[in-house]
């Protein structure tokens, strides 16, 4: 963590002088005086979590924002980075207008242009590959929830292909492991009950870094009432320091750790016998499956002492069903993801806490209809991000498989790309595998906040408006409490930037598809949607949320449980992975050891950032300006490297990184680096974020591809240091 | 009278830095400064650790070495012994830089020292400091040390707990337990 430079002893000198000229607004003490504040609900859009938020505007400037305090998800108390959300609107960098491509893709020189002009470009070029090749040969790339208007557009266009990086980048290991095992999927935000687990473990999965509001309040509160946290991480993370149990695992054998765990429940009978008995389907082929992974079997492949395996086992026994063992989220990490996500599913079931106090709760969600917009036509061809079903348990479409297609050309050819709010120069894995598919485009359009690294290769950019200046879709949310919130403006954006609702209506007006738009505005699509679900529109715009009734979540507030698999049963055999032709049941595969000499380059998630989208937020960059090589201390004493001393990281093909900080830390193994994920800006237009720290996504140039479900798995990278001179 | 205090708890303390953004955002501190701060302390070697994460700020001492170095006043003892700088009394001599034992305190570039205030405009009106209403992991405390029923008052005593360098004689008054 940075701590920042507190004291400023040579900048007094002429600043003295001025010293009363920044003082009316302050009293003697440097406390702001009382003025005009307006609050304004709305809701966070720095990361998906969607926190329920109030800004207070102050003589008409964003001054601060903070959590609801009517919201079940922030309990009134937003991340770092949500309470840093106003420096999104206040970034010098932002885009402000429209712009069109004067030079080469990646030279980033543009001419600026009317919205009219930026819209009738892209619609004229949407339509000619339409006659070309067909409307499906457009494709979409959007992440959250302010893509829906767009989506909306792209199917009334005629084309399915539409996919977020959020499943093969991200969660969709996991959930298709758990949607394999138990008919469901995990969700956001997770379906955890973290808040009342008397025994958390968390694989891999940095709670407290990883900066998931709900869940660190909740893992807070758990760690202050008393409860055992286990922590299995190659990197001793903050989570690690509030555990009772830190297993230093070795990179990518969570698998061997997780089968060994339940051999010890298995054998030691620990399980929940009565559970398995009612729900589980398989099970004595599971415990004979699992009879020869023993401790002693995984000690020299996870380095975990078998005696700590066992103890660790019989803890979570001891307090299930109020055991949780956490599933993650960005789980895409060596290739076999769904299946460990699996076993992960797998050894929750063996502690029988699905739907149970202190495991996995059924969320509730309120009923709220959706706009009636005319039907869309029926696509001439299918989705091909997944052609032929090669990955056939992928839940959703497939951001790489759309990438290979745009590149080979089949099954189909893609001539355009929209991407909106997703950097995929960092979001995807191989760079370069992004830029050839680029150059089989006739468009790209990308629509942003900040002038990206994808944005820097478009033909077209649009300027969003921040959250903090339009409306978006209502947050229809599943959780303990259901609840609907809403995104309105708090202040207008400062230049010609625009609210992604109004992008899409006005692209698919100048597509000839107004009628798919019979609203005039969004406020109108919003009342639609809140009067038809019976609630009060303003209400919900004093409030900004309006909570549902309260619903069974668990089994002790008489929810019954369903498991809508093929067996209707909790699947310990998967039957349908079998006839697919995979393991029906977890085994563990080595990890590949890398060549000698090298680390295993490893990456995850800092509190005061999300993706690759804040660093040019000077609140957030403030806080931490660039990203640090965790190095183990005994390694780079031998190296000859201290903190602060700047290296390059090699890859295995010779891919060389901007220089990046030494953290030489005895919180790490000396067999593999770590680093925080999207630092390391290229993009000229980031002037403040420009150059600072190292981009691990550069350095992911190999990937392994799932086979279940097609997610691209990156911890198979290796690096070597050179020092910076 | 009051007596007030922060008190930490760094077993529940992950080092997010939303004190840090929040303080920012409350009192408008610009770009580059900040008048609060994470700090970890490791010891052991991997993977036998132990961390300690901790939110530093001014700790509003009860013998503020930077109020009795003050030559003009600026640096005083509010009520609640809270520690204020009065702007535009003060000349920038940074005589309490060097004297803060905690180096809790910067220039300003409007040309004053500024520092933690227990954001005493929020005290005054009923409401904690900013980074203990943010925090999403409800290490943070606040309150009076005079009333024995406070939570800061109960949780020093019942929780072992630790000052920053009390050596200095200072005797600080943001608390940590441990």
């Amino acid at each position: 963590m940075t701590t920042l430079s507190r004291r400023s002893f040579l900048k007094i000198g002429t600043a003295t002088i001025l010293a009363k000229a920044g003082l009316e607004s302050l009293d003697a003490f440097g406390v702001p005086a009382p003025s005009k504040v307006e609050r304004i609900p709305t809701f966070c859009d720095i990361c998906f979590w969607k926190c329920n938020a109030i800004a207070s505007v102050r003589d008409g400037h964003l001054w601060k924002i903070e959590g609801n305090p009517a919201d079940p998800l922030c309990q009134g108390r937003l991340c770092p980075r949500g309470t840093g959300g106003i420096g999104a609107a206040g970034d010098p960098d932002r885009l402000k207008r429209p712009l069109i491509r004067t030079r080469e893709r990646g030279e980033e020189m543009w001419r600026e242009v009317s919205w009219d002009e930026a819209l009738a470009y892209i619609a004229e070029r949407m339509k000619a590959i339409a006659v070309e090749h067909g409307p499906e040969s457009m494709a979409l790339f959007s992440h959250g929830l302010g893509g829906t208007f767009l989506k909306h557009t792209w199917k009334a266009f005629g084309s399915p292909n539409i996919a977020a990086p959020s499943f093969a980048q991200c969660r969709g290991p996991r959930d298709t492991g758990f949607e394999l095992t138990y008919g469901e999927g995990i969700g956001s935000p997770e379906r955890t009950d973290i808040e009342n687990a008397r025994c958390i473990v968390l694989i891999g999965s940095h709670l407290g870094e990883n900066m998931h509001n709900t869940q660190v309040q909740e893992f807070s509160k758990a760690v202050h009432a008393g409860a055992t946290v286990i922590v299995a991480d190659p990197r001793f993370s903050v989570a690690a320091s509030k555990a009772k149990h830190y297993l230093p695992v070795k990179p990518g054998t969570d698998m061997a750790l997780l089968l060994a765990w339940m051999h010890v429940l298995v054998t030691e009978k620990l399980h929940d016998a009565e559970f398995v008995a009612a729900h589980g389907h398989g099970f004595e082929s599971f415990a004979a499956h699992v009879a020869r992974f023993t401790p002693e079997w995984a000690y020299p492949e996870t380095g975990i002492e078998p005696d700590v395996i066992r103890e660790t086992a019989r803890e979570m026994a001891r307090h299930k069903p109020a055991t949780l063992v956490h599933p993650g989220r960005r789980v895409n990490w060596y290739g076999d993801d769904a299946q460990r996500a699996r076993a992960v599913a797998l050894l929750n079931a063996l502690l029988g806490n699905w739907n149970r106090k202190g495991g996995f709760y059924t969320p509730a969600m309120m009923d709220v209809p959706s706009y009636p917009y005319p039907d869309y036509p029926k696509p001439a061809r299918p989705r091909l991000d997944n052609p032929d079903k090669r990955y056939p348990f992928a839940g959703e479409a497939i951001t790489t498989g759309i990438r290979e297609a745009t590149i080979t050309g089949k099954p189909y050819p893609i001539k355009g790309w929209m991407v909106y709010a997703t950097n995929l120069l960092h979001s995807l894995p191989n760079e370069k595998e992004t830029l050839r598919a680029i150059d089989a485009l006739d468009l790209l359009v990308v629509i942003d906040v900040i002038p990206s690294e994808i944005a820097g290769y478009a033909d077209v950019v649009l300027p969003e408006s921040t959250y903090l200046e339009r409306h978006d879709d209502l947050n229809v949310e599943l959780f303990k409490q259901p609840f609907v919130a809403l995104r309105q403006p708090v202040v207008k954006s400062p230049d010609d930037q625009k609210p992604n609702w109004w992008i899409a209506r006005e692209l698919a007006a100048k597509l000839g598809l107004a009628s798919y738009f019979p609203w005039n505005d969004i406020e109108e699509y919003l009342r639609y949607r809140v009067k038809g679900a019976g609630l009060d529109w303003e209400t919900l715009k004093r409030e900004g949320i309006v909570l549902g009734p309260k619903q069974p979540i668990y089994q002790e507030e008489g929810l019954e449980s369903e498991f809508p698999t093929p067996s209707g049963k909790v699947e310990f055999y998967s039957n349908q992975l079998e006839a697919a032709g995979f393991d029906p049941m977890p085994v563990y595969q080595a990890p590949d050891p890398g060549p000698p000499g090298s680390f295993r380059l490893l990456f995850g998630r800092a509190p005061v950032h999300s993706f690759s989208r804040t660093h040019s937020n000077r609140l957030l960059s403030d806080a931490m300006p660039e990203n640090a090589l965790w190095l183990n201390a005994d390694v780079a004493r031998r190296y000859g490297l201290k903190s602060g001393d700047k290296v390059r990281l090699r890859n295995q093909d010779d891919v060389l990184s901007n220089p990046i900080a030494v953290k030489a830390t005895q919180r790490i193994r000396p067999d593999c680096v770590y680093m925080v994920h999207g630092f390391g800006h290229t993009s000229r237009g980031l002037r403040h974020a420009f150059g600072k720290g190292a981009s691990d996504s550069q350095l992911v140039t190999r990937y392994k591809t799932d086979p279940l479900m097609g997610g691209t798995a990156v911890n198979v990278n290796f690096v070597t240091l050179e020092p910076e001179i | 009278m009051s007596r007030y205090a922060m008190v930490i708890d760094t077993r529940l303390c992950v080092g997010c830095m939303d004190c840090v953004v929040a303080c920012k955002t409350e009192n408008r501190v610009p770009e580059g400064y900040n008048r609060d701060w994470i700090t970890e302390e490791l010891r052991g070697v991997y993977p036998d650790v132990r961390l300690e994460i901790r939110s530093e700020r001014c700790n509003h001492c009860d013998r503020p070495p930077c109020v009795s170095c003050c030559p003009t006043g600026a640096s005083h003892v509010h009520r609640g012994g809270v520690v204020l700088v009065t702007h535009d009394q003060c000349i920038g001599c940074k005589a309490c830089i060097a004297a803060c034992p905690y180096d809790a305190r910067f220039v300003h570039p409007d040309g004053y020292v500024d520092k933690c205030t227990f954001c005493i405009h929020r005290v005054e009106k009923g409401l904690k400091p900013a980074c203990v209403s943010v925090c999403p992991t409800h290490c943070m405390h606040f309150g009076d040390l005079d009333d024995p029923q406070s939570d800061v008052s109960k949780l020093l005593a019942s929780r072992p707990h630790h000052a920053l360098i009390p050596e200095s004689g200072a005797r600080p008054h943001v608390f940590y337990l441990t």
